[in-house]
């Protein structure tokens, strides 16, 4: 097997991997598609979980971190961010 | 005297209404404001090339009268939205000409320009002008609406590339977008045989943002709703905060410290300090 990795990256409406999708990107390591910003309006996916039945394996989730004091109001980056990944044969190296 | 543009009283203001969506999108769209004619002339200038300004220059050193920067500027539409939002005499911070070349094969990556900037009472706005039809595959501005409050710094957002609901401008010749400076954006690929023109001007207000547009519509019910809006890529919690950030902005830009939506603000700055009889 020559393998290379295929990452998506899930952005949820709550930290409950059943959650909505609210934004998505993609990173593909065979080289077969160039995913880039602003190129797709529909989500791949309308859940976490609908990504693991597709058989992409979640690798990382983002914790729950307490705002810091003083910030507890602050808006910036989105919080519950969910890498899955795939790997693919890209055959004869 | 640094002033240009407010001589024209009748210039139309923004409504309360038009403003609060400004408030609550972070961007104002206006299509097809600049004139055929004007495009035309607006594609050789921009592919020549507009010099730099200091920054800080006032409209009439930057752009002198009869320019066609200037000219763009003093567009009944244009002059009344700019007006409206940053006020008499505002400062060009900076301009520049966006070109996207056909089949570059890359994207922008989402930003918001400058660095993370926390001015809670104050904003920049950035004009942008385009001076062709632009469609899809032409990789218009991507921009996020409802981020601009989000306090991020400049293209620490990279990764994402899609949110739901997020913008891809398609428009056509002589659409004029005003973004406020901290919403996120970014230039989509140009996947199309044109090269795609825009031009950008960021301004700096000079005065105090209060109540600058035409407030004769201010107790109009659609401002709350305006206000009210939530998109579809924000988070459910988080979505909670960006109502309680636009409260705060509203009475800023209005001066009325009573304004709110639905309690947000009201129930938890509540401290009463009465002691019980």
């Amino acid at each position: 097997m020559n393998v290379r990795q295929q990452i998506l990256v899930l952005y949820l409406a709550t930290s409950a991997l059943d959650s909505e999708v609210v934004g998505w990107s993609a990173y593909d390591g065979t080289g077969r598609t160039s995913p880039t910003t602003g190129d797709s309006d529909e989500p791949p996916y309308a859940s976490g979980v609908d990504a693991l039945r597709d058989g992409w394996r979640l690798f990382q989730a983002a914790q729950l971190i307490p705002p810091c004091p003083g910030g507890e109001y602050d808006v910036s980056f989105l919080k519950h961010e969910f890498f899955f990944e795939k790997l693919v044969d890209v055959g004869a190296p | 005297m640094t002033h240009t543009l407010e001589h024209t009283s009748n210039i139309p203001l923004l409504s309360s209404v038009r403003m609060a969506h400004f408030v609550a999108h972070g961007s104002l769209r206006l299509d097809a404001v600049v004139p055929p004619e004007m495009n035309a002339e607006g594609m050789e200038v921009l592919r020549a090339g507009v010099p730099e300004v200091p920054y800080g220059s006032c409209v009439p050193a930057a752009y002198p009268a009869g320019s066609f920067v200037r000219r763009l500027l003093e567009l009944p539409a244009v002059a009344g939205a700019l007006r409206s939002l940053v006020g008499p005499g505002p400062a060009v911070d900076h301009h520049y000409v966006h070109l996207r070349e056909p089949h570059e094969g890359r994207a922008q990556p989402l930003h918001a320009d400058a660095i993370i900037d926390v001015r809670t009472d104050a904003f920049d706005v950035q004009l942008m002008y385009y001076p062709q039809d632009v469609t899809l595959d032409m990789g218009g501005t991507l921009s996020v609406p409802g981020s601009h409050l989000r306090r991020t710094n400049e293209s620490d957002t990279g990764r994402y590339q899609n949110l739901r609901g997020q913008s891809r401008l398609v428009c056509p010749a002589g659409t004029v977008v005003f973004l406020h400076h901290g919403l996120w954006h970014g230039g989509r690929r140009n996947d199309s045989d044109a090269v795609r023109y825009m031009f950008k001007i960021r301004f700096n207000p000079t005065v105090r943002q209060r109540r600058l547009w035409d407030t004769s519509d201010l107790g109009d019910p659609r401002v709350a709703e305006e206000l009210s809006t939530t998109f579809p890529w924000y988070e459910h919690a988080t979505g909670r905060l960006e109502i309680y950030h636009r409260v705060l902005l509203w009475r800023a830009l209005t001066g009325d410290d009573s304004f709110d939506l639905d309690h947000w603000v009201t129930r938890v700055s509540n401290q009463p300090r009465e002691e019980t009889v």
